[in-house]
C-alpha cells in the first residue's frame, strides 16, 4: 500500500495525546581506533502510533524487540535518532533537557525492576515526594500528598519513613507507581510493570493499575512481553518485532482475529486455563532470534515465519489495514 | 577402583571452602587488627589535639648544653627529657608529639583537596561521557602513570615550601585515584532505573549527581579516603625528608628523620623514632580501613 | 591486535606530550621564568639579554614549540647551570646506576614474592599465608626511607655486616636493592597469591591432575603460567613505582643515580636537568606501560577486546 504514512488505530478521530511518527533509535557500537562506530544496534527502526486521551495501548514483543527503548524514547530518556514525538501537539523530540520540564510533569514512567528503580538511600516518602518538593507543586504539605498517594496504591502511610529494602517486591512496585502518580501525569508508560514480580503478586498490581486507570483516566502505554498481562488492561494492542511494529488492533480484534503470523505464534504461547478448550495448534516458530544489529532483509520475521513466501525475503511489508482499525505488516495476513 | 588418597596440596587448594574455624579465625583476626588500628588512630588524634597539655617541653626550645642526650632511663640521660634530646638540645619526645599535628593536618587537608577535585571530575566524566570522559580519563592515565614524587617536588619548589603549598601539591597530584573510582561507579549508576526515574522527574543534573548518584558512591569512597589519608601522611613526610616539605625547625616527622640521619651512627633513635611514628600512624589507618572494608563489603575484599 | 597496539601507541605519545607540556609550563608558575633559569646573582641587564637570547620574550606557545623541537630533534635539554654541562649528558652518565639498582630490586622482589606468594596460595590459611598477608599489610604502611634507614642501622651499624654507602662493589648494592625491592614486594606477592588462588580452583587443574601429572608439573606448567599474567600487567605500573622509589632510595643511600640527581636538581632549581629527568621518567613509564600492556594482550587475548 502506498500513499501517506499509515496511522494505525486512528479510527474515531479523538484527541490525540501522543503521536509517534517514524521513531528510530539506533545505538552506535564503539569499535576501531578512536571508538569509531563499528555498526549500530537498530533497536527501534521506524515505529509510528498514536494514543488518544484516556486510552491504553499495549505494546507486546519478545525480549530485545525494542519495546523498552520505545518507552524510554517517549519519555525522552534517550534522544531519538530519527522520527518525531508529539505530545499534546508539541514536538518534544529534540527539545533540550531544560525545556522538557512541562512535558516531564505530564508524562511519567513505571519501571520494570522494583529493586533498582528505587534509590536505596532515600526514604520512601522522599522517593515518592521528591518531585513535589523540588518543583514546589504542593502549596500545602507535600507529605500530605505522599500520604494520599500511598493510600491510593495500597501502602500503609506510616511506613513512609522507611527505606526501600524494608519492603517486598510487590510493595516496591507500588512505591514506584505512587512516585509516577505524584505529579498527576496525563501519560503513563508502564515498562513491564509486573515482569519482575511473582505471579501471585502480578494480578494484584495489574488490578491496582486498572483501578487507577478508572479513577484518573490517564493515557497509558503498557509494555510487556506477555500478552496475558496486556490483554486485560489495554484498549488496543500493538505487537513489535525486531524494532518494527507488525500488528496493531483493538484488544478483541487482535486476540480473536490475529493477522500477523508472529501474533498468532504469541497467542499460541499463552497458556489457556479453560478445561475442555480445544487444543491449539503448536506454535510453528522455528529458527534463531535474529540480532538487531543485522536484521534480515525483506520482512524481518521471514526466517522464522511458517507462512513465508519468496516475496517475504526481498520486500519489506508495511503496515496495511486488513479490516477497519486493524493493521498488519504482512503479505499474507491471516496466513499461518 | 577407589580414588587415590588425596593429600596433595593441589587438592587442598582445589577446595574453595575453608574450614569454618579458619573463616571465623580470620574474621576475628581482622576485627582485632581493626580494633588495634582504631586505638592507634585514636591515640594519634588525641595527641594531635591535646599536645600542648601533654607535651613536657616546647618543641622549639633549644638547649645547647643538653645536646644529644640519651633517653632518661639510660646512662647520661635526664629524667625531664624522656627520650633524650636532638642535636640542638630539643626534647625528642615533645617534638614527636607535635609532629602528629603536622601529619594529621596535612593528611586530612590534602585528602580533602583530592576528594573535591577527584569526585567533581569523576562525576562529570561518568555522567556526561563522550568528550568529557575521554579528556578526564586521559588526564587520569597521565597522572597515575607518573611517579608522584617528581611532580609534587617540582610543585613545592615552584610554589615555595609552606604548609599550604604542600597540602596543595599533595592534593593536586593525588586526585586521580578518586576520579577513577567515582567515574566507574557513576557510569554504572547512571544506567540504573532509579537514576532514569530521577531524570524523568526533571530533577536537574546537580540534584541527580549529588542526591542520587553520590550517596550511592559513598561506601566505596569512604574506604578509599582512609587509605589515602595514610598515603598522604607518608608522602608529606617524604617531602619533608627530602627537604622539600615542612622546613625545620617545625617538627614534622619527616624533617626530624632527615635531621636525625646525620646521627645515624651513634644516636640512631633520632632517625628511628620519627619513622616509627609515621609507620604506626599509617599502619593504624590502614588496619582500620581494611577492617571497615571487610565488614561493609565482603565481595570487595582482596583475597 | 593491530588496532589495539596502534591505539596504545597513540595514547602513549599523547601522554608524553602532555607531560612535556606540564614540565615546561611548570617554569611559568613562578612570576618570571628567566629568574628560574638563571643563577640568582645575574645582573638585571644580563637577564634582559638572556631573555631575548632564549626567546623568552616570545609568546608562550612558541617557546613551547621551540622547546619541543629541540628536545625531539636534538635531544637537547639545554645546559645545566650547576655543572655547565649539557643536561642530556648528565642524564646519560647517571642512568646506568639507576638501572642497576632497579633491576636488582626487581630481581630481589620477585625472587621473594613469587615463591612466597605461590606457597601462600597453595597452603591457604597456613602460617605462611598469614605471615605473608601481614607482610603485605606492613609494606603498605612503611615509609620507604625509614625502611632504608632502619636497614642501615640494623645491618650497617649494629651488625656491621654490610657497608652503608658507596657504590663501587657489588655488596654495596645489597641494602639499596633490598630497600627498593621491598617497595614493590607486597604488591607482587599479593598478586601472585591471588592469581594462583584463582587458577587453582579452575577445572583445568583438576583435569591435569586427573591425567596423572605429578604435582610439580601441574603447579609449574599449568597453574603458574596463568597466575603470571597479572604480574605482567602490573609490571608497567611497577616501573613508575620503581622510579619513584629510586628517588628516595638513592637519596638515603647516596647512590649516584637519576633519583638523587632529580632531588638535587629540583632543590637547586637546575631546570634544564629537571626537565630532562621528567621527560626521561615519563618516557620510561609510558612506554614501559605500553610494552607491558601489549605483552599482556599477547598472552591474554581477552584484553584486546578493550
Amino acid at each position: 500500500m502506498t500513499g501517506a504514512a499509515p496511522r494505525p488505530g486512528l479510527a474515531p478521530r479523538g484527541e490525540n495525546l501522543l503521536a509517534v511518527e517514524g521513531l528510530k533509535m539506533h545505538f552506535p557500537i564503539r569499535k576501531g581506533l578512536f571508538g569509531k562506530t563499528g555498526g549500530y544496534v537498530y533497536a527501534v527502526d521506524g515505529v509510528s502510533f498514536e494514543i488518544q486521551a484516556g486510552e491504553t495501548l499495549g505494546l507486546v514483543g519478545e525480549s530485545g524487540c525494542g519495546k523498552t527503548t520505545v518507552g524510554r524514547c517517549l519519555l525522552r530518556l534517550y534522544e531519538p535518532t530519527a522520527g518525531r514525538i508529539l505530545f499534546d501537539g508539541v514536538d518534544i523530540t529534540r527539545l533540550p533537557e531544560r525545556r522538557l520540564l512541562r512535558f516531564r510533569s505530564q508524562a511519567q514512567m513505571i519501571f520494570q525492576d522494583p529493586y533498582s528503580s528505587l534509590n536505596p538511600r532515600l526514604r520512601v516518602r522522599d522517593i515518592i515526594g521528591e518531585a513535589l518538593r523540588v518543583h514546589r507543586l504542593c502549596d500545602g504539605d507535600w507529605r500530605e500528598r505522599v500520604r494520599e498517594l500511598m493510600l491510593e496504591v495500597g501502602l500503609p502511610p506510616d511506613l513512609m519513613a522507611r527505606y526501600p529494602h524494608e519492603f517486598s517486591g510487590g510493595q516496591r512496585q507500588r512505591i514506584g507507581i505512587a512516585r509516577a502518580l505524584a505529579m498527576s501525569p496525563r501519560l503513563i508508560v508502564a515498562d513491564e510493570p509486573v515482569s519482575a514480580l511473582d505471579v501471585s503478586i502480578q494480578a494484584q498490581v495489574i488490578n491496582l493499575l486498572e483501578k487507577l486507570k478508572r479513577r484518573y483516566s490517564p493515557s497509558c502505554l503498557v509494555i510487556a512481553h506477555d500478552l496475558a498481562v496486556v490483554e486485560h488492561i489495554s484498549d488496543r494492542i500493538a505487537v513489535m518485532y525486531l524494532g518494527k511494529l507488525v500488528e496493531v488492533a483493538s484488544d478483541t480484534a487482535l486476540i480473536g482475529r490475529p493477522a500477523h503470523p508472529y501474533t498468532q505464534a504469541l497467542l499460541r504461547a499463552v497458556p489457556q486455563a479453560r478445561p475442555g478448550a480445544k487444543k491449539r495448534r503448536r506454535s510453528l516458530l522455528t529458527g534463531d532470534v535474529p540480532s538487531p544489529i543485522r536484521p534480515p532483509p525483506g520482512c524481518r520475521f521471514h526466517p522464522r515465519c511458517p507462512a513465508a513466501v519468496p516475496r517475504c525475503r526481498t520486500e519489506e511489508p508495511l503496515l496495511a489495514e486488513v479490516e477497519p482499525g486493524h493493521w498488519a505488516a504482512c503479505f499474507r495476513p491471516g496466513g499461518a | 577402583m577407589p580414588p587415590p588418597e588425596s593429600t596433595s596440596a593441589v587438592e587442598e587448594a582445589l577446595d574453595p571452602l575453608p574450614r569454618p574455624a579458619d573463616l571465623l579465625l580470620r574474621k576475628i583476626w581482622h576485627l582485632r587488627l581493626g580494633v588495634l588500628g582504631a586505638f592507634l588512630i585514636a591515640g594519634l588524634v588525641f595527641i594531635a589535639v591535646f599536645v600542648p597539655y601533654v607535651s613536657p617541653h616546647d618543641p622549639y626550645e633549644q638547649n645547647i648544653t643538653a645536646r644529644l642526650l640519651p633517653p632518661s632511663w639510660m646512662e647520661g640521660g635526664r629524667p625531664e627529657y624522656l627520650l633524650g634530646t636532638d642535636h640542638v638540645g630539643r626534647d625528642l619526645f615533645s617534638r614527636l608529639l607535635y609532629g602528629s599535628r603536622i601529619s594529621l593536618t596535612v593528611g586530612l587537608a590534602a585528602v580533602l583537596v583530592q576528594v573535591v577535585i577527584g569526585i567533581a571530575l569523576g562525576l562529570w566524566a561518568g555522567y556526561y561521557g563522550g568528550a568529557a570522559d575521554s579528556a578526564v580519563s586521559f588526564m587520569v592515565n597521565v597522572m597515575m602513570g607518573f611517579p608522584f614524587i617528581l611532580l609534587a617536588m617540582s610543585l613545592v619548589v615552584v610554589l615555595g615550601p609552606s604548609l599550604q603549598n604542600i597540602i596543595l601539591a599533595l592534593g593536586l597530584t593525588g586526585w586521580p585515584v578518586f576520579t577513577r573510582v567515582t567515574r566507574m561507579e557513576t557510569l554504572r549508576l547512571r544506567e540504573q532505573e532509579f537514576v532514569l526515574a530521577a531524570r524523568s522527574l526533571a530533577l536537574g543534573v546537580p540534584r541527580i549527581l549529588l542526591g542520587h548518584i553520590l550517596p550511592n558512591l559513598l561506601p566505596s569512597l569512604l574506604v578509599l579516603v582512609t587509605f589515602e589519608v595514610a598515603r598522604a601522611i607518608i608522602r608529606e613526610s617524604l617531602l619533608s625528608f627530602l627537604g622539600l616539605g615542612i622546613q625545620p625547625p617545625t617538627p614534622s616527622w619527616g624533617t626530624m628523620l632527615a635531621e636525625g640521619r646525620d646521627y645515624m651512627l651513634f644516636e640512631w633513635r633520632l632517625a628511628a623514632l620519627p619513622g616509627l611514628a609515621i609507620f604506626l600512624s599509617a599502619m593504624g589507618i590502614n588496619l582500620l580501613g581494611d577492617a571497615v572494608r571487610d565488614l561493609t563489603d565482603p565481595h570487595m575484599r582482596k583475597s | 591486535m593491530k588496532t589495539y597496539c596502534l591505539r596504545r601507541l597513540l595514547q602513549a605519545v599523547g601522554v608524553c606530550l602532555v607531560i612535556s607540556m606540564i614540565s615546561f609550563f611548570l617554569l611559568f608558575l613562578n612570576a618570571d621564568p628567566a629568574l628560574m633559569l638563571l643563577p640568582p646573582d645575574t645582573k638585571v641587564e644580563d637577564i634582559a639579554l638572556f631573555k631575548r637570547q632564549m626567546g623568552l620574550d616570545r609568546p608562550v606557545v612558541f617557546q613551547y614549540g621551540a622547546f619541543l623541537k629541540k628536545v625531539v630533534l636534538e635531544g637537547d635539554f639545554g645546559t645545566s647551570f650547576v655543572s655547565k654541562v649539557p643536561a642530556s649528558r648528565i642524564l646519560a652518565e647517571r642512568i646506568p646506576a639507576t638501572l642497576t639498582l632497579a633491576l636488582a630490586a626487581l630481581l630481589f622482589a620477585n625472587a621473594v614474592a613469587i615463591p612466597v606468594g605461590a606457597l601462600a596460595a597453595i597452603r591457604r590459611y597456613s602460617l605462611l599465608d598469614n605471615l605473608a598477608t601481614f607482610l603485605v599489610l606492613m609494606g603498605q604502611a612503611m615509609p620507604l626511607y625509614w625502611l632504608g634507614i632502619m636497614l642501615i642501622i640494623i645491618f650497617g651499624v649494629w651488625l656491621g655486616w654490610l657497608p652503608i654507602s658507596g657504590s663501587e662493589k657489588a655488596v654495596h648494592l645489597v641494602l639499596p636493592a633490598v630497600t627498593l625491592g621491598a617497595w614493590i614486594l607486597p604488591i607482587n606477592m599479593r598478586l601472585v597469591r591471588s592469581g594462583m588462588l584463582e587458577v587453582l580452583t579452575k577445572d583445568y587443574i583438576r583435569t591435569a591432575r586427573a591425567k596423572g601429572l605429578s604435582e610439580g608439573r601441574v603447579l609449574l606448567k599449568h597453574a603458574f603460567k596463568n597466575a603470571a599474567i597479572p604480574l605482567v600487567t602490573v609490571s608497567g605500573m611497577q616501573l613508575s613505582l620503581l622510579l619513584g622509589g629510586a628517588v628516595v632510595t638513592e637519596t638515603v643511600f647516596a647512590w649516584p643515580g637519576l633519583g638523587r640527581l632529580a632531588v638535587d636538581s629540583i632543590k637547586m632549581g637546575d631546570y634544564p636537568v629537571v626537565q630532562a629527568i621528567v621527560f626521561a621518567f615519563a618516557l620510561c613509564v609510558v612506554f614501559g606501560n605500553l610494552v607491558a600492556d601489549v605483552a599482556a594482550a599477547l598472552i591474554d587475548p581477552r584484553i584486546r577486546l578493550d
